[in-house]
This record gives C-alpha cells, structure tokens and sequence, in this order.
C-alpha cells in the first residue's frame, strides 16, 4: 500500500466521511452462551468480540485482594487479523493496551462489592482496521454491564486523529497508517477521562480541539451502547413483560 | 501504579497536605526535585547516560549495531527500547519477565524518541533493504523514588544526545554523532484528590489516583502522552497539565544543553 497524495479532498474523507462522522457501528449484546456476558462490535472494519467472567474465584489466588474484587483485561489479536500475520501470544503492544484499558474500565467498577474475587474481561480482535483498542473498550463496557457487574456507568471511546492538517473523528486505516496524530480517549458517562494516549504531532490549542471531538464522539457511542442494552433487556423490563410475567406466575399457583 | 502498601496514615497526610496547598517535602506543585544528568557514563555504549531525579536514578545505554531493515521500511533505520525494572531498584521490584509497568515504561519512552522525529532515521540507511543501523536504547533503573517515567525519558534523549555512530568499527569511514532532529522531553502530573502536581514522590505516585505523562518536542507540540492509573482525570485538568508540562519540558530541556 502506498501513501494517497491526499487524504481529505474537498472537506471529505477518502471513506466520504466529513470530519466529525463515525464509521458505521453495530452494537450486539450477550451474544456468547458460556459467558457470564458478551458483546460483540463492529466498528468500521473492526470486528471485536467481548466477554466478561465473573465475579469469580481468584486463580492463582495470591492475586486475591481481600477488601476488592480484581478486574483483569486481556487483549489479544487474532493471528489472522491483519494484513501479515500477526505472531499468536500477548506482545509488548497488546500487554500495553491490556493495561491501559483495564484502567479505563476499572474506575467504574464497583469492585469493593466483591472483595476476594475477580472480574475478568476478554477481547478478541478478529478484524482489526484502526482504533482496535477504542472499539475493544467500547465491547467490554457493553459485556460488563450484560454480565451484571454493578457499575458507576457505561465507558465510552474513540480517537481523534489529525490527518493533512485537520482534526477528525475515528481514524480508518490509512488515516491512522499516513496521518500526524492519533489521540485514542474513553471518557465515562460524567465526561471524566479514563483512558488517554497519544502519538504523533499536535500543537497545545489542536489538541484541546482534539479533547472535545472525542467527548463528543464518545457521547454518540454511549448512546448506542445503550440502545445495544435496550435492545437486548429491554423487552424483559418493559411494563407489559412484567404484567405477563406476573400472570404466568399467578396461574403457575392456581394449577397446583 | 506500585503495588506497594501504604498506610491509611500516610495517604490522609498526603491529601491533607496537597488541600492546603503543601507538599510532603515542601515542594510547590509544578516544582521538580534536584535533577543531575551525566553523560558518557558507560565507555562500552555508543551513548550512556545516569540520570537522578531526586533519588530516583536511572542509566541509559544507546547501542548502535548494522541489522537488517524492516521490509516496509528499506531505507530507515530502527530504533529498539527496552526498560529492565531490576530487583536492585526496590522491593517490590522482580526478577522474571518484565511486567506490564515495565513494558508501558519503555514503549512511552520509545514513543518520545519515535514521534518526535528526534533521530534523524532517513540517515541511518547502509544499504537500501540490506543494512541499515539499528538503535538500542537500554534504560535500567537503579533505585525508583517515583516518577520513572521522566527520568527514563530524559535519560534516553540525554544518552541519544551523547552517542556516536561506529562506522570506524564496521570499515565504513569515519565516526559520526547520531543525527538527531529534535529533543523530546516527559513530564508528568499526578491527581491527588483534584490538586495537580508535577514530578511526583514515590509516596505521592502511590497514593495518586493517576498519572499523565505529556511528551512535547522542542518547538512545545504534543508528542506523546500516556494516562496511567485506575482513576479519572476531567478534560480541564488534562488540558491543564498539557499547558504546564510544555513550560516546564523546556526547564529540563535547558538541563541537557552543554552536555553532549
């Protein structure tokens, strides 16, 4: 692949996206059977898939905390996700990124309900096309809630990119292979930054434009990880459910 | 964050301190602790460096060695950084595999030198695709009162400033000095209980919710930042520690001038 002479032609991306879109994201909740929760992302040409264990038993146990529970986040790329394959096994890249985005969760998780146990989440890139680990932080804040864990609220992420010399939201591929920064952010449901890294080039005033282009995008990702939660609990806690719910049980009573 | 326990005392002591505008060792906020550099420390690298940040004592070797390039990249060179976390520097510190601190350490660093263009790599080519020089900054870490991170970073560009390149010890002329371009340097900021404050204590690093590491190169632009910790910081503050870290990397920049 060999560098476009211009990534942004006309005020238009070279995806036809304008500064401030997202690509096209798709949301699916509890999509595992054996996990305790799951989600699963598409996210441009990302594909992710979530799942949180827990709160379970903590192996090895000397990892035990005795007035918390653990949250452990893996990450980790599918051989066969990238253009040349990528060696199997955690690098120093994806131990990286582990760390950073379980520090983005973890200050949401009320982990002193669960003292001895541990939370852990699992991501698995099996398409992988920039801003791997926004989209991995977006799926598991999704699992987490799917599997119940109690949390202050939902975590939310994208990265702000500077590509020919202007700022956009959510860099694709060649943006993020051929562009001057890459700021990937999450934020919580209250605007506070949980996760926050950069690369590249940006004078002082671009990157406070850059801090509130992320905020706003991460508010139209919170919005659908919401609707991807309503979309899969939302029928059971609706009022008619409830009314069903309770007519089956009265009738349960009645036939005995 | 270390893992080290720290009484319930000492945290409410710290916090106390900073909501009055105080510091355990009477700093003021974005007030460094005494910073020594020393330069061609270690005869065997191309380029050394100890770095002491208060206690804190760091040294860098730079190896420059020819290798092979990579197949993307036929005509630049590589630059390679690794940090040990050896058991030497504190007790909590391990011997094994290094861990995941030690990993975010060395790739902020690396992030730095890379980003900022600080080596000049388009001259680092011997033969396109075939040979090209590969750069090797090695941190150890000797003793860790806190704040590692500005430590290995400025001891890193202090070792990069110092190294020469062996094309005598390869039949290839004679010795030249790395190019560089630029002079990345790291500044941190931890948030205690919402007071902003640089250069933190081992003590202070423990008892912060997080830290964040802003890297700026000379002309004071954004090179690199890393957020590290469990806890949050609001858009104001992260702004904020941009605005002074840039203000101050020029005060440590000042540090190496002189030294080569």
């Amino acid at each position: 692949m060999t560098k476009p002479e211009k990534l942004i032609v006309d005020g238009k991306r070279l995806d036809g996206r304008g500064p401030l879109d997202l690509r096209p994201i798709k949301f699916k909740a509890g999509v595992l059977k054996r996990a305790d929760g799951s989600c699963y992302l598409e996210f441009g040409g990302n594909k992710v898939m979530a799942a949180v264990y827990g709160p379970r038993e903590v192996h090895p146990r000397h990892l035990q905390n005795s007035s918390r529970a653990i949250v452990r986040y893996r990450y980790n790329m599918a051989a066969f996700s990238v253009e040349d394959r990528k060696r199997p096994g955690p690098d120093r890249r994806s131990i990286e990124i582990s760390k950073v985005s379980r520090e983005a969760l973890e200050c949401v998780v009320l982990e002193a309900l669960y003292p001895r146990s541990a939370i852990d989440i699992f991501v698995e890139i099996l398409q992988a096309d920039a801003g791997t680990r926004a989209a991995g932080i977006n799926a598991a804040s999704v699992a987490l809630a799917d599997a119940g864990i109690p949390m202050k609220c939902l975590v939310s992420a994208c990265a702000v990119g500077k590509v020919d010399d202007t700022l956009v939201l959510d860099l694709n591929k060649d943006e993020d292979n051929y562009g001057q920064a890459d700021l990937p952010i999450a934020v919580t449901q209250f605007g506070d930054v949980s996760l926050c890294q950069m690369d590249g080039h940006l004078t002082e005033e671009e990157f406070g434009q850059a801090v509130d282009m992320a905020i706003v995008g991460c508010k139209k990702l919170h919005e659908m990880q919401k609707q991807a939660l309503v979309e899969k609990y939302g029928e059971m806690v609706s009022p008619q459910a409830e009314e069903a719910e309770a007519q089956k049980a009265d009738g349960g009573e009645r036939s005995e | 964050m270390s893992e080290d326990i720290i009484a319930e005392i000492k945290r409410d002591y710290i916090y106390s301190l900073a909501n009055q505008g105080d510091r355990a060792d009477g700093r003021k906020f974005d007030e460094f602790r005494p910073i020594s550099i020393e330069v061609g420390v270690i005869n065997k690298a191309e380029g050394s460096s100890r770095v002491m940040i208060g206690q804190s004592q760091v040294v860098v070797g730079v190896k420059v060695q020819p290798g092979e390039p990579f197949p993307d990249t036929p005509d630049t060179g590589v630059i390679i950084t690794n940090l040990e976390l050896v058991p030497l520097a504190s007790p909590s510190f391990e011997t094994g595999p290094p861990r995941e601190d030690a990993i975010e350490l060395a790739r902020v660093v690396d992030r730095g030198v890379r980003e900022s263009g600080a080596i000049d790599l388009s001259k680092l080519c011997i033969e396109s695709g075939q040979k090209v020089w590969m750069v090797f900054i090695d941190v150890h870490v000797l003793d860790h009162d806190g704040n590692l991170m500005d430590a290995a970073s400025l001891g890193a560009i202090a070792a990069l400033r110092n190294t020469t390149m062996p094309y005598a010890r390869y039949g290839l002329g004679e010795d030249v000095k790395l190019p560089l371009k630029d002079v990345p340097v790291g500044i941190t900021a931890v948030n205690i209980g919402g007071v902003i404050m640089l250069d933190p204590s081992l003590d202070e690093e423990n008892v912060a919710s997080c830290k964040l590491t802003v890297i700026t190169n000379k002309e004071g632009a954004l090179a690199g930042m890393q957020k590290s910790g469990v806890g949050t910081l609001t858009p104001d503050e992260v702004k904020y520690i941009v605005h002074i870290a840039k203000d101050k990397a020029n005060v440590l920049r000042e540090k190496l001038e002189g030294l080569s």
